[in-house]
């Protein structure tokens, strides 16, 4: 096992260097010169030179991408070109906003995917089970900018529960829940339908296996063989699924944060990408697909531990 | 008389034989009700975007001044207006039509390259690392993020669109069929072709490639739906399509800020996309049953 985990640092590591080394050529052979975005149409060639200089942008490409990595060690993800805030600084405030969103967005996913998945299973066919996969098919399809647009409509606008944007107040507090609300069941809804489908047909395929009808057969309680024999096989894909999808809601989060005007780490990305503002650009994808990598680690190695069968060699 | 008759019953015979294989398919597509339901919705939506100046009374981008904000049902505008006085019922379908072309143009250029790398990746060995630890960096970043750095490099506008989503399904589409060609690659057929002399370029395209048609098939129709979502959402979030383009995304984004006088102007747009990605993912559920269930796409 240690060996195992051992392993996939090692991968993760030549991994978050491939990603940052495309993120970072993406960007380089982006058109438009940094110095001009920075010193503006009117500047002067010296000026120009003085900036290039000054970012080492007269360096070659390679040890450019080499003191970027230094730098990002060091935890210096260079300055923004539109306001020349450090990007480091950007993000550490916005970060914690795309978290709360993600996290809380997933819970609720991972809530409402496996009650209707399990119910799906146990009440085979009945109108349950139809509820329950009819919203599974138009969960994934509905695109969730439209589904929080709907949502602001019926339950901020019309209804006025809660509030229409923002995530500022504290998560612990009645305001900074009702601010969550909306916005993770924007986010979480296409999670949740995916895996209410993962858990009802891997729930399914378990309860025909024999040693279900075994303890069956033993006189297990019904309650017993579902909740403990069965569940517990039943749950190995879909904590894959929820992993995978963990990466696909983190994608989301750049979408959801500007359907609900939230301060995180996807309207940072946006607003940068309009303003072509590499620097901030560069960290904010980076940081994504970092965290994305790292929670795919996380999840194989949960993986390993909750099925024995599977070898880790 | 007698020959020509067992003539024609065999050659009747090797003609059901031949399309057996797609009747059979299509026969399982239409018992599935959902899929059948999907068939008919695209179908719907192709009939409108290629009959688009036809059906509509008024351009997508033909203004009004005086028919503003107009609600559904009104009077020759039966989906309304929006805050320009422009119909919605043009806006849609020429939205569809955008919707079509971007799916399929993304969705073709993906295969193309996906195809290409998965094949070279799956019967070249000394290919494979190479290719498929490329394909693995490029999963490393998750759902939309690839295509929005892509434009970030490109700038923004519904052509870098198609661009980014393009790239963004190759590794997919190269994984699936860089699989189906190691599975294919060790049956004896193509050993006995390699015998004969066969080369690699014919063995690849005409008895490798036919057998992971359907993997591909599933793959492609899915995405169209991924695309379909993707462009939307991109246009949306003011990276792709621009205004006044009638492109479903961009037309909810503008619709958000007259929620509360004109909701339709937002809902109307969300409903076409949820319908088309709707009808493409039942589509490629059925089509995966009916071809294999035990298909992993």
């Amino acid at each position: 096992m240690i060996s195992f985990i051992i392993r996939r640092m090692g991968q993760l590591v030549l991994l978050l260097l491939g990603i940052s080394f495309i993120v970072f050529m993406s960007m380089h052979i982006a058109p438009g010169d940094p110095a001009t975005i920075i010193g503006g149409p009117t500047a002067k060639e010296s000026d120009l030179e003085a900036i290039r200089e000054d970012l080492g942008l007269n360096k070659p490409v390679f040890v450019q991408y080499v003191d970027y990595l230094k730098g990002i060690l060091q935890g210096d993800f260079g300055y923004s070109y539109q306001n020349s805030q450090p990007v480091g600084e950007a993000i550490a405030t916005r970060l914690p906003n795309t978290i709360k969103l993600a996290v809380s967005s997933m819970i609720v996913a991972i809530i409402i995917g496996l009650i209707a998945g399990m119910i799906s299973a146990m009440k085979q066919n009945s109108w349950l089970d139809v509820t329950s996969t009819t919203f599974a098919l138009v969960g994934v399809s509905i695109p969730n900018f439209w589904l929080g647009a709907m949502l602001i409509l019926v339950f901020a606008v019309n209804l006025q529960w809660l509030p229409v944007s923002g995530l500022s107040e504290p998560f612990y507090t009645m305001d900074g829940m009702k601010q969550l609300v909306l916005p993770s069941i924007t986010l979480g809804t296409a999670s949740a339908a995916i895996i209410a489908r993962m858990s009802r047909s891997s729930m399914l395929e378990v309860v025909k296996s024999d040693y279900i009808r075994t303890a069956k057969a033993k006189g297990v309680k019904h309650k017993t063989v579902i909740w403990v024999h069965a569940l517990r096989n039943a749950l190995i894909p879909v904590i894959t699924v929820v992993g995978i999808n963990f990466g696909a809601l983190l994608g989301g989060t750049i979408i959801t944060e500007q359907v609900f005007a939230i301060n995180g780490i996807g309207r940072l990305m946006i607003d940068a990408i309009a303003a072509r503002d590499f620097p901030m650009v560069q960290a904010t994808v980076l940081l994504v697909a970092s965290i994305f990598v790292i929670i795919n680690l996380i999840v194989d190695i949960i993986y390993v531990k909750v099925d024995p069968r599977i070898s880790y060699e | 008389m007698s020959t020509d008759l067992a003539i024609e019953t065999n050659s009747s015979n090797s003609e059901k034989k031949k399309d057996g294989f797609i009747v059979e398919t299509v026969k399982k597509l239409v018992q599935n009700k959902l899929a059948v339901i999907g068939l008919v919705i695209i179908f719907i939506q192709v009939v409108l975007a290629i009959s688009a100046p036809f059906i509509v009374s008024y351009g997508p981008y033909e203004q009004d001044p005086t028919a503003t904000y107009l609600g559904v049902g009104s009077e020759g505008h039966f989906l309304g207006t929006d805050n320009y006085g422009r119909d919605m019922w043009s806006r849609i379908v020429y939205g569809s039509r955008i919707s079509l072309i971007v799916g399929v143009s993304t969705v073709a250029i993906g295969l193309l390259g996906g195809i290409t790398l998965g094949l070279l990746a799956g019967y070249f060995k000394k290919l494979d690392a190479i290719i498929m630890r490329i394909v693995d960096l490029l999963f490393a970043f998750p759902g939309i993020l690839l295509a929005m750095l892509i434009i970030a490099m490109l700038g923004t506008s519904l052509v870098n669109v198609v661009i980014a989503i393009s790239i963004w399904s190759i590794p997919g589409c190269a994984r699936i069929v860089r699989g189906s060609v190691l599975s294919v690659k060790k049956q004896e057929y193509v050993m006995a072709l390699r015998s004969v002399g066969a080369g690699n370029t014919r063995i690849l395209l005409k008895h490798i490639l036919p057998n992971c048609t359907a993997p591909i098939i599933v793959f492609a129709t899915t995405r169209m739906a991924t695309a379909i979502l993707s462009t939307a959402s991109l246009s949306y979030l003011g990276l792709g399509a621009q205004p006044p383009t009638p492109e479903w995304g961009a037309m909810i984004a503008a619709g958000q800020n007259f929620m509360w006088d004109a909701p339709h102007m937002a809902v109307i747009p969300g409903v076409a996309i949820m319908l088309t990605v709707f009808a493409f993912n039942v589509v490629g559920d059925g089509l995966r049953d009916a071809l294999d269930p035990n298909m992993n796409v």
